[in-house]
């Protein structure tokens, strides 16, 4: 087994660490007090290729894997988990389906400017009444001629408000239950087609999430991604590859978190000594450290199958599963390291906590990663 | 307009740098490399001089062990066409006008009308293989630049150097030699597609012989490093406003004899 990066992966590695650290980490704390979407490092991120990693140039793509994703994914995530998470869901959800399933038409004209950063994808699958229970959908798409006439609301929408593409899953054989669900790209400004809301949360407050609303809205058969009836599939797929993402993220914030503690425990004196000096904190910060190694490693390895083209779906379930429960932990214990200190904004550890609690949310919950892993080991 | 970069290959800038069991070099155990800082701001301003014309070639070179390659692979995921990696053992422990002496073997074989480096390379703080290159190959040399603006047919390039108070300004026929200031420019992040497209690039090895270097016998060579012997510890003046302000002035008149 070879754990040592080539050349190019650590090289995307410094690079995001870099230009994490100078542009996004000074910002990260106003865009969260007042949940701003960072237009002008977002933007930034576009241009230096980190919308669309594993896309190839052709189509406007950085031509990179899924490894050098998830180690600049854990950098940005380290500095700003909204940040992340507008670079998971446009890399993932958007660039990766439209990539794998899009006609060479449907990849110049919605791929194209997604990964070279332009305009930004979102992926809306969740409705009100169909969360971990995503086949449940009622967003309906009704044939018309050459057209399809999509009526539904789309609910939590990451990147929902900013995204210039959504890709939308809807019914379109209710009689064939989940195996009637169809893919559609539908495009910011199609008449019917509006954002009636953003959410206002707990974490991740830079990134906007929204609801989106399709009132007798008309799109183009040649809009459709993939076969009707294929929709459920292409999710599925999807989320597998946006676990591994989501897994990065949660490393990344649980390693942001961890390097705080680590600071604090070095210069917070207590009883006369650095507090890292006592061992309640030491034992403290070797768990931390340990833990996030393991997700690391776990989220390499989900990575590392993908682009070697093997089935994936445990192992990325695996990871963020481990990752996302990891990180709950690990900001929890970074902000009990900085005490009292660490429950007020001026340490920056409370924005880690609040933001490691959506990794184990979204994308599919802990359980539902465990009921994924469960199926796979049982064969079921 | 073809343009070559002299970069250096230096420890990260927060390297907490020890002295060698040897006493002449330090340790470079578990050292991070990078490319020395006011290097990056040369090789920007190469690519924007070649972006400007919409056109021409920059090459970075650099003299150097095995693992400097990383260094020169850097600048050409900034956007280097190609790189010249000068890695000769009888170039260890060269001195700077020895690395002047091979970097201008390389400037007479590629030709280029304009050669920019940093000011100082952040390891050892020389600053001199900029000037003695120019020297070398008998040609003029600005130092500390903040700006340049090469003529349209690239015969000439104005520079101004920042001094007390404002800024001097030059101007130099080219063939010339520049080193780059801290101001000059922000230098790039390589995106990831100048990463990916790096290892396509070209960088050509040469030994000291390829450059007809005779004896390399240094001018200048370490007799010993010695580390800075650690800093007393601060002290904190304790007690009233008053008295402490008095204790400080009197600390520093008498004590420090600061004032």
């Amino acid at each position: 087994m070879n754990l040592h990066l080539t050349d190019e992966q650590q090289m995307i590695q410094a690079m995001a660490r870099e230009f994490a650290g100078q542009h996004i980490k000074p910002i990260a704390a106003e865009i969260d007090r007042d949940a701003r979407f960072p237009h002008e490092t977002v933007k930034r991120m576009g241009e230096l290729g980190l919308l669309g990693i594993a896309v190839p140039e052709q189509w406007g793509g950085s031509g990179a894997d899924t490894v050098c994703y998830v180690l600049a994914l854990e950098e940005i995530a380290r500095a700003c988990a909204s940040h992340a998470v507008v670079m998971s869901v446009n890399n993932s959800l958007y660039c990766e389906p439209v990539l794998k399933y899009g006609t060479d038409a449907q990849r110049r004209r919605f791929l194209t400017p997604v990964a070279s950063g332009h305009a930004l994808g979102c992926f809306a699958l969740t409705e009100p009444e169909a969360g971990s229970d995503a086949r449940n959908q009622h967003t309906l798409a009704r044939r018309d001629g050459d057209d399809w006439v999509l009526t539904g609301r789309k609910l939590f929408i990451s990147t929902g408000r900013e995204a210039s593409f959504a890709l939308v899953f809807a019914q379109t054989d209710q009689a064939k239950a989940h195996r009637g669900i169809t893919a559609f790209v539908v495009e910011k400004g199609t008449r019917g087609f509006s954002v009636s809301r953003t959410e206002d949360k707990l974490g991740i407050r830079a990134s906007d999430t929204a609801e989106l609303v399709f009132e007798e809205c008309r799109v183009p058969d040649a809009h459709r991604l993939g076969p009707e009836g294929m929709g459920f599939k292409i999710a599925l797929s999807t989320l597998d590859g946006g676990r591994v993402g989501i897994a990065a993220q949660a490393v990344g914030i649980a390693a942001g978190a961890y390097e705080r503690a680590v600071a604090y425990a070095r210069e917070r004196k207590a009883f006369g000594v650095p507090i890292g000096e006592h061992q309640m904190v030491q034992w403290m910060l070797a768990d931390m450290t340990t833990a996030i190694d393991g997700a690391r490693l776990l989220t390499l390895r989900a990575a590392t199958l993908k682009d070697a083209g093997r089935p994936f779906t445990r192992e990325a379930a695996m990871a963020k599963l481990f990752a996302a429960e990891m990180a709950m932990k690990v900001t929890t214990d970074a902000v009990q390291v900085h005490g009292g200190y660490g429950f007020i904004k001026d340490y920056e550890v409370e924005r880690y906590f609040r933001d490691a609690k959506i990794t184990a949310i979204y994308e599919g919950t802990s359980q539902i990663q465990k009921l994924v892993i469960a199926r796979e080991v049982l064969g079921a | 307009m073809k343009i070559l970069v002299a970069i250096k290959q230096v420890p990260d800038t927060a390297t907490a740098v020890k002295v060698g069991s040897d006493s002449k070099q330090i340790d470079t155990t578990g050292i991070t490399w990078i490319v020395s800082p006011y290097d990056e701001f040369a090789v920007e301003e190469a690519l924007r001089i070649k972006e400007k014309r919409g056109q021409g070639e920059v090459v970075a070179v650099t003299v150097g062990p095995d693992r400097a390659k990383e260094a020169l692979r850097s600048t050409l995921a900034m956007g280097c066409d190609r790189a010249i990696h000068v890695n000769d053992a009888a170039l260890t422990g060269a001195d700077t006008l020895t690395t002047a002496r091979a970097l201008a073997a390389v400037v007479k074989q590629e030709a280029p009308q304009l050669v920019l480096t940093g000011r100082q390379a952040i390891d050892d703080d020389m600053g001199a293989v900029g000037a003695q290159l120019a020297e070398v190959l008998g040609w003029p040399c600005a130092s500390w630049i903040m700006e340049e603006t090469v003529d349209a047919d690239a015969k000439t390039v104005r520079v101004g150097r920042q001094v007390e108070g404002g800024l001097e300004i030059f101007e130099l026929p080219l063939p010339a030699v520049l080193s780059a200031q801290k101001g000059l420019n922000e230098p790039r992040y390589p995106t990831l597609k100048g990463i990916m497209g790096a290892k396509k690039k070209e960088i050509k090895d040469l030994k000291a012989a390829d450059l007809g270097l005779g004896a390399l016998t240094p001018e200048l060579s370490i007799t010993t490093l010695e580390a800075l012997p650690a800093r007393p510890p601060g002290r904190i003046i304790q007690g009233e406003t008053k008295d402490a302000v008095k204790e400080l002035v009197r600390a520093l008149r008498e004590d420090a004899k600061a004032i």
